[in-house]
């Protein structure tokens, strides 16, 4: 009789424990769960998406920012006048701010912060976006004004960024480790290879967030994230890694699965100074080897959109190019056979994220069937970030590229693409300098059309935001317009 | 059993001995079955394991996927005949790594007994003992790049001490036996004596010993290929389709189910045909038994 009485106590202490809980108040406190973990915490030093994922919004605000729905809204600058010719835009500041650290937050912040990131020696992964700007004037502590060399539509758009976020000169050093912004979440700890905390800004000037603290908990393996989310460990994962769980997960009460998109263009990254790579012919070919609705089933159970190019398929000027590198092996090995191409064995290098995983393992087969061995290295991201990112050392990587209309990568120099062209170079030079906006279309549709035609990479899939969240917490992004996990308006209902 | 005494041919006597044993038979039964199913899948298997049909996953066994198939669409059965011989294939050259290092050190110590080739051959075996093998397996892995040669040399390294002090052992109660005396009166050297009379003299032991040896280097290749660091896709490997099966576990338990089987009556064969060895070979048990 020993087994009965031990159920029995512990019916009862299960009893107590859940007669306990609907007594208490709302909880206050978050852990949500990322694949990736950032590299460091300054988003102006650095291009890696979880960097923006953990402090956008959160921790640090630009003089814009986004909203769920991707549109800009006024961050810091409260509001803004531009002159008639586009030139200039003033901002009005808030006045009041702090940042953690105590300093106050002024125009001059703005100044600082804009002027370190177009600098000679600014660290900044999109230095480019304020190349336009030729001044930056603090008139007076609530106001700033900023002059451009030419007029930019865009201009508002890249200040809402996470690369234009405002730092103060007292602490934009050692952001990296321990950032300093003016948002309604202070950093706490950042434990490496584990989670990053942050609690709420008691001295924060906008409206008051309803979390006292947010915990980045992460977590790669899918296995893991999952056995995490069942046992409730992580009370969100918006991009959970593990969508064959999707369903079993959104049957459970706990739980609601909102499936959604992002801006991430899942790409088969190529090198291509990487000989044979350097020939078009051997990159078409590997793009006419690719079956994306495998992929898209098999790596991610149907999740996902597939793509043509480099763009974003709800996006209004993407142009369907997906006919032009169709699934047709016959035409691989041809190619393969006029570029003179045999015995190819390509490095073959996986972050871990589930669609590079599983992704990778498929291509390889398909790959393998039109004859280009492969050779997989699994790395962690850090890894990833140096040999494949920083080193190019690689041929051939999956990747998803989650930055808005981010088709700009294929100018930049020295991106770990390696690939240079003049066509597309002139290209976006003038859809820089445009602001007519059926021009600018045009533009976008015809860069779209150069990399697809020279093969860039692999162009593969729409990566769609998974996202498990406890079905008690509302305000959580349904869509990622943006790289970000916006906190500030989660809270937990009772 | 009186007639196993007359029997002329002692191979042919230690084999009737060992059928006798009803652990030996069934370790024997799966021990072959598996080994068979290594064999077999270097000239045919069912379906191209490195062949994907996306079209066809999860699917649950039948008379076309008799174990069914996994989430790339691949036929289970063809993958765990594949997965056999790389386990197989892992855990022998280890062993083998372990036996070839670890014997002739262990005879090396035992002629040299108390000498400063015995102190370093054994110091530095505790050395390598005292670390945990898999910790250090994930270190060499990591460092090296998970391949399944990495794999090998990582599990073979830690073979070498465990036959190297089981020789040792071994060997140092039989340098005190007569028949040792008498080689050295006849003025065989150490190295002559430890080929031609000591080694012979353990080889029982050293089978018992490698079947073990083996049925964990099978263990620790599962483990290091479910962390991701062993053998490397496409190659099928029980350890990883045991990781990929994890996440589908609720709804294509076959997935986990079949690779875990395969696993554990492998591992399990070893063992029960190493227990039937050993009771074959210890003389004393023989005895209680005929």
């Amino acid at each position: 009789m020993r087994k009965p009485s031990f159920l029995v106590a512990l019916g009862t202490a299960l009893l107590l424990a859940s007669s306990l809980t609907p007594a208490m108040a709302a909880q206050t406190d978050i852990t949500v769960g990322m694949v990736l973990e950032p590299p460091n915490l300054d988003p102006t030093a650095g291009a890696a998406a979880a960097i923006d994922e953990v402090v956008y919004s959160n921790l640090f605000e630009g003089l814009m920012r986004f909203d769920s729905t991707g549109a800009v809204i006024a961050g810091l600058a409260r509001s803004w006048d531009i002159s008639d010719d586009g030139l200039v835009y003033t901002f009005h500041l808030p006045s009041g701010v702090t940042f953690h650290d105590g300093t106050t937050f002024d125009s001059e912040d703005v100044k600082f912060s804009l002027d370190r990131a177009r600098a000679e020696d600014s660290t900044n992964a999109k230095k480019n976006i304020f190349e336009g700007i030729d001044t930056v004037e603090a008139i007076d502590p609530t106001t700033v004004r900023i002059t451009l060399s030419a007029p930019d539509g865009l201009f508002l758009w890249q200040m809402a960024k996470g690369d234009a976020v405002i730092v103060a000169p007292e602490s934009a050093a050692d952001n990296a480790t321990n950032p300093i912004g003016t948002g309604p979440f202070k950093f706490v700890d950042w434990v490496q290879g584990d989670r990053v905390e942050l609690a709420k800004y008691d001295g924060y000037w906008g409206d008051a967030v309803a979390l006292d603290s947010v915990t980045f908990k992460f977590i790669s393996d899918p296995t893991a994230a999952f056995a995490a989310m069942m046992a409730q460990d992580v009370d969100a994962f918006p991009n959970f890694p593990a969508p064959e769980t999707l369903a079993q997960l959104d049957a459970d009460p706990r739980f609601a699965v909102v499936v959604g998109a992002t801006e991430g263009e899942t790409i088969l990254s190529t090198n291509n100074q990487s000989p044979p790579l350097d020939d078009v012919r051997v990159r078409e070919a590997i793009a006419h080897a690719i079956d994306r609705q495998a992929i898209i089933d098999g790596a991610m159970f149907g999740y996902g959109t597939p793509i043509g190019t480099h763009f974003n398929p709800s996006n209004p000027d993407y142009i369907d190019l997906k006919a032009q590198s169709n699934y047709d092996p016959e035409k691989s090995i041809a190619l393969l056979a006029e570029a003179g191409v045999t015995d190819l064995v390509l490095q073959f290098k996986l972050p871990p994220p589930t669609y590079a995983r599983r992704g990778g393992e498929i291509i390889a087969a398909q790959l393998r069937a039109v004859g280009i061995e492969t050779e997989i290295t699994n790395l962690e991201w850090a890894q990833w970030l140096d040999e494949v990112y920083k080193q190019k050392d690689y041929d051939l990587s999956i990747v998803s590229h989650t930055e808005p209309f981010d088709i700009g990568i294929y100018v930049r120099d020295n991106y770990y693409f390696n690939y240079s062209s003049d066509a597309m170079e002139a290209i976006m030079t003038e859809l820089n300098n445009t602001t007519d906006p059926a021009a600018r279309t045009a533009l976008v549709h015809k860069a779209q059309q150069q990399i697809a035609d020279d093969y860039v990479n692999g162009f593969l899939f729409q990566l769609a935001k998974t996202g498990v969240a406890n079905s008690k917490i509302n305000g959580l992004w349904e869509n990622s317009p943006t790289q970000a996990n916006d906190m500030t308006g989660v809270s937990w209902s009772d | 059993m009186s007639n196993l005494a007359t029997n002329d041919d002692p191979r042919d006597n230690l084999f009737l001995v060992a059928m006798k044993s009803p652990s030996f038979v069934i370790g024997l039964i799966l021990t072959l079955m598996f080994s068979t199913g290594a064999v077999v899948s270097f000239f045919w298997t069912p379906f191209d394991v490195t062949v994907l049909d996306i079209a066809n996953k999860l699917k649950g066994p039948s008379d076309i996927h008799w174990f069914g198939t996994d989430h790339f669409g691949r036929d289970m059965f063809s993958m765990i005949l594949v997965g056999a011989r790389t386990s197989i294939a892992v855990a022998f050259i280890a062993v083998g790594i372990g036996m070839v290092i670890g014997v002739p050190l262990g005879l090396a110590a035992a002629a040299k007994t108390g000498s400063m080739i015995d102190e370093l051959i054994m110091r530095t075996n505790d050395l390598v003992l005292a670390f945990p093998a898999l910790l250090i397996a994930i270190l060499i892995t990591a460092v090296y790049g998970a391949s399944a040669t990495n794999a090998i040399i990582a599990i073979g390294i830690f073979n070498i001490p465990v036959f190297a002090r089981l020789t040792r052992g071994a060997a140092l109660s039989l340098w005190t036996r007569e028949f040792v005396l008498a080689a050295r009166v006849a003025g065989k050297g150490a190295t002559r004596i430890s080929v031609e009379h000591i080694l012979p003299n353990i080889l029982n032991l050293l089978i018992v010993q490698s079947t073990i040896q083996f049925s964990l280097g099978i263990l620790a290749e599962a483990g290091l290929s479910y962390v991701g660091l062993g053998v490397q896709p496409p190659l099928p490997s029980w350890g990883r389709m045991l990781a990929d099966a994890q996440t589908m576990i609720s709804f294509a338990p076959h997935m986990a189910l079949l690779p875990g089987m395969a696993i554990i009556l492998t591992v399990l064969g070893l063992n029960l045909m190493g227990d039937g060895l050993r009771d074959v070979f210890d003389p004393k048990l023989r005895r209680n038994r005929t």
